[in-house]
């Protein structure tokens, strides 16, 4: 894309103009606030990915045999429920990318000596945190089952007397503002969830009818005609498959708003911290296993797949070989010698990290390298074989007659040409990687102990299930976040993958 | 036939030596074996005789890759590299951190593995090509429909909580069979059943979509039409004709993970306690035992390069135009 080209871009897509807009307002609330920002390694990573991709559907956008499969997609209601959850995810996973440092006070000493450089706290946070904040800090002494008033096992408790007796403590702080909780906990939970219910019908009566008269006065239709056509399901985009999803997320939210804060809605884990903080902190993790790993594979994949296909000889040799080898070794074990000699590194050279986070951050940057060198593999083979394919046909043939150079022949006549194997193969990885992570992380060569993760909290919720009652909670917590999203990458995978794969065209689907 | 076997088997020794030299890469040059001795010995309170101690008892003091002190074929075989590396060629393992001989325990673990994965392997294997042939037959309807969006509902389940689920429904509340434990000779069928149950059920959602893929992309083709056109039954179309012919995607992707059954299941077998090769792998790489690792390594993919030759091999069976020379 030239330079002009790029400008005019610019004005005719507010997207772009947004995201600037976006990008701006945080490096100047930064730089306001007494905070020192962090960018993680995957923070910038994904910086870059969500640019790629905005510059990419710009461009999407401005071609009309490249915007026609993706028309194709958005017309299924459920790959646009799909699309809306995981956009959903996405956003979580955006606020939990920017980081920052708190300052801390001015030490008392250092009055006079206003020049005293200013200390910043050791604890990353992110603005995901900052929203999060009664609910992150709201920890206990140990579990606590959802939306319970008492701990989950007995323990000594004082009494007013000075005597003391086993029991269930109350929490300190999960139905705190409840004077006698046995009469009041039942009716004071049905409460809030009315609340939440009322709060979202209104916010979401209020989306529906900005978004409605957007779209009358986009199409110059009738706003009642059109919100029939909506209710009806009779529009060419599902929009009443996305509002009934959008419903269903204001529901959450306001549930969250109305039940997280004063109870653990969720319930809470061994040391006491909120299961669905853990869970929603967990989402960035298990998406940057799912994207980074394949922004990371893809140029490699890329550039070799076709390379060897199209050079053929001494080069398809060599690169077949490499493939083969990687190929060859059973992935878990090689992601295990590896991730086992970064730790290693790690615990050899513990001063290059100033916060624990940090150094977790810099584990999840290996294990998505490392999962990427596993798994380029495939996608390198199909493109080789494709390219094969490709270079003996006839316009292929003709470039070559004309004196096209390789650079030429495989950026303009091939590389457009397997993109959408590309696009497939990358949609179609991410919920195997997602699921991936938790296997790993049971293995002992996942994400950081430290860092929130699915597979960690499987993984140290999974020794109490011989407990008696069960600590269920956890588990499910984790089951449902990640089912909820691998589906929905599944759902939007086969979407993709039936519009952009010329054979699947003919078959049923 | 043979020449081609032959051959073939020549062509996997440089990739053994490629996969040789990366893990031995990994394990001792992006560490140095003093790194690894002060991991197992703890970070802090660990003198430098200690570590020399390590060292010594597992054969990591030699030089790396070449030894300047010995005479003649001493500095290139009285080193890690030779030692470590180059003995995986004659399956020469060494022995674990705790002293015990790797190549023993290996063939110990293998037993309990195959019954572990031969099951789960066989059943799976027909099951899903079963459910994926009744998918295809009624294709375009609400049962295939159902059919695959329940298969994406079970492949975007971790396979950690088919796991969990099966010991806690069956084991728990049932009481049907032990949680976990193994034991040997005829009385494991009541240890392992539960275990081949829950890695075919956590198999049947990706197995069936990707064998009616398969079958879908036969059954548009010409040979399918002519079939029905000259009156036979769909159900003898899709059985004899569309399964044989669907047999070389099949044994592309089905062949080559049959040697790597010896390898076991990693988290199926740690999960219920069954002491094959897939926990023995877990357990090592918990305890950092790097001896065990590189063995596990070395082992999967000789298997996997036999499960190549295999597949090409396979070819000959089902497709008489496949010629191997």
């Amino acid at each position: 894309m030239s330079h002009a080209q790029e400008k005019n871009a610019v004005k005719r897509h507010p997207g772009l103009m947004v995201l600037i807009g976006v990008v701006f307002a945080a490096v100047a609330a930064m730089l306001a606030a007494p905070v020192k920002p962090v960018i993680l390694w995957t923070d910038a990573l994904i910086y870059l990915l969500i640019t790629t991709l905005v510059l990419f559907f710009t461009y999407v956008r401005s071609k009309e045999h490249l915007r026609a499969p993706w028309r194709q997609v958005m017309q299924r209601p459920l790959a646009m429920v799909a699309l809306i959850v995981l956009s959903v995810y996405v956003l979580v996973g955006v606020l939990d990318s920017i980081h920052f440092r708190k300052a801390l006070p001015a030490p008392k000493t250092s009055v006079q000596n206003t020049l005293t450089e200013t200390h910043y706290s050791v604890e990353v946070l992110s603005v995901l945190d900052v929203l999060f904040g009664p609910i992150r800090e709201q920890v206990e002494k140990s579990y606590s089952a959802p939306l319970a008033v008492q701990l989950f096992t007995k323990d000594m408790v004082e009494q007013a007397d000075g005597s003391t007796l086993r029991m269930y403590p109350r929490l300190e702080y999960g139905g705190r503002h409840l004077d006698d909780p046995a009469s009041q906990h039942q009716t004071d939970i049905m409460q809030r969830i009315v609340h939440a219910a009322v709060q979202a019908i209104v916010l979401w009566l209020l989306i529906l009818v900005l978004w409605v008269a957007t779209l009358s006065w986009k199409y110059k239709t009738g706003f009642g005609l059109l919100l029939r056509q909506i209710l009806a399901g009779k529009t060419l985009l599902p929009w009443r498959s996305v509002f009934i999803t959008l419903g269903v997320f204001v529901f959450l939210a306001m549930l969250i708003v109305e039940l997280g804060v004063a109870y653990h809605l969720l319930g809470t884990d061994k040391v006491g911290n909120d299961v669905l903080y853990l869970s929603i902190k967990s989402i960035r993790t298990g998406l940057v296993i799912g994207t980074l790993t394949t922004l990371i594979m893809l140029p490699f994949a890329v550039l070799l797949g076709i390379m060897a296909g199209h050079f053929r000889g001494w080069i398809d040799d060599a690169i077949q070989y490499i493939y083969t080898t990687l190929n060859s070794i059973p992935g878990v074990l090689l992601i295990a010698a590896a991730i086992l000699s970064v730790d290693l590194y790690i615990s050899n050279n513990q001063e290059f990290f100033e916060t624990v986070v940090e150094r977790a951050d810099v584990r999840l940057l290996f294990l998505c390298i490392i999962l990427g060198i596993t798994s380029w593999t495939g996608l390198c083979r199909l493109l080789r074989g494709e390219t094969l394919k490709l270079r003996e046909l006839d316009y292929i043939q003709a470039a070559t007659a004309f004196g096209a150079s390789n650079t030429k022949i495989i950026s303009r006549h091939i590389l457009p040409n397997v993109m959408h194997i590309v696009l497939i193969a990358v949609v179609l990885d991410f919920s195997g990687l997602v699921l991936a992570e938790a296997v790993l992380s049971y293995v002992g060569v996942g994400v950081d102990p430290s860092m929130a993760s699915w597979g960690n909290m499987i993984n140290s919720a999974r020794l109490e299930m011989a407990r008696e009652p069960v600590v269920w909670w956890s588990l499910l917590a984790a089951f449902w976040f990640m089912f909820l999203l691998v589906l929905a990458a599944n759902i939007f995978a086969d979407a993709v993958r039936d519009a952009f794969d010329p054979r699947v065209g003919r078959g049923i689907a | 036939m043979l020449a081609y076997i032959l051959r073939r088997t020549l062509y996997a020794i440089p990739i053994l030596i490629g996969v040789n030299l990366l893990t031995f890469w990994l394990f001792f040059v992006v560490n140095s074996p003093e790194d690894m001795a002060r991991m197992q010995l703890g970070q802090k309170r660990v003198t430098p005789e200690a570590i020399e101690k390590w060292k010594k008892e597992r054969g990591y003091d030699k030089p790396l890759l070449f030894n300047a002190e010995a005479q003649g074929m001493g500095s290139v075989v009285d080193t890690i590299f030779f030692e470590k590396s180059v003995r995986l060629f004659v399956f020469d393992f060494g022995s674990a951190d705790d002293g015990r001989d790797i190549a023993y325990d290996i063939r110990q673990r293998m037993v309990p593995s195959l019954a572990l994965a031969i099951p789960v392997f066989l059943v799976g294997l027909l099951l899903n090509i079963t459910i994926a042939l009744i998918i295809a037959f009624f294709r375009a309807t609400y049962i295939d429909y159902m059919g695959v969006i329940i298969s994406v509902m079970l492949m975007s389940i971790s396979a950690l909580f088919y796991i969990i689920g099966g010991q806690f429904l069956v084991s728990k509340i049932l009481h049907l069979v032990p949680i976990s434990g193994y034991e040997g000779g005829w009385s494991a069928i009541k240890f392992l059943i539960l275990p081949v149950i829950v890695g075919v059920v956590g198999g049947i959602g990706s197995g069936t979509r990707w064998f009616r893929t398969i079958f879908l992309e036969e059954i548009n083709k010409d040979y399918v039409r002519t079939a029905r056109a000259k009156g036979l039954a769909e159900r003898v179309v899709l059985f004899k004709h569309v399964l044989k012919n669907a047999m070389i995607p099949i044994l592309t992707g089905v062949v080559v993970t049959i040697p790597l059954l010896f390898m076991g299941s990693l988290i199926t077998e740690s999960f219920f306690g069954i002491p094959g090769l897939g926990s023995y792998t877990i357990d090592a790489i918990r305890a950092q035992d790097f001896a065990i690792v590189r063995a596990m390594v070395f082992l999967g993919s000789v298997l996997y390069i036999i499960g190549l030759l295999l597949t090409d091999l396979s070819y000959t069976l089902v497709d008489p135009r496949v010629r191997l020379s």
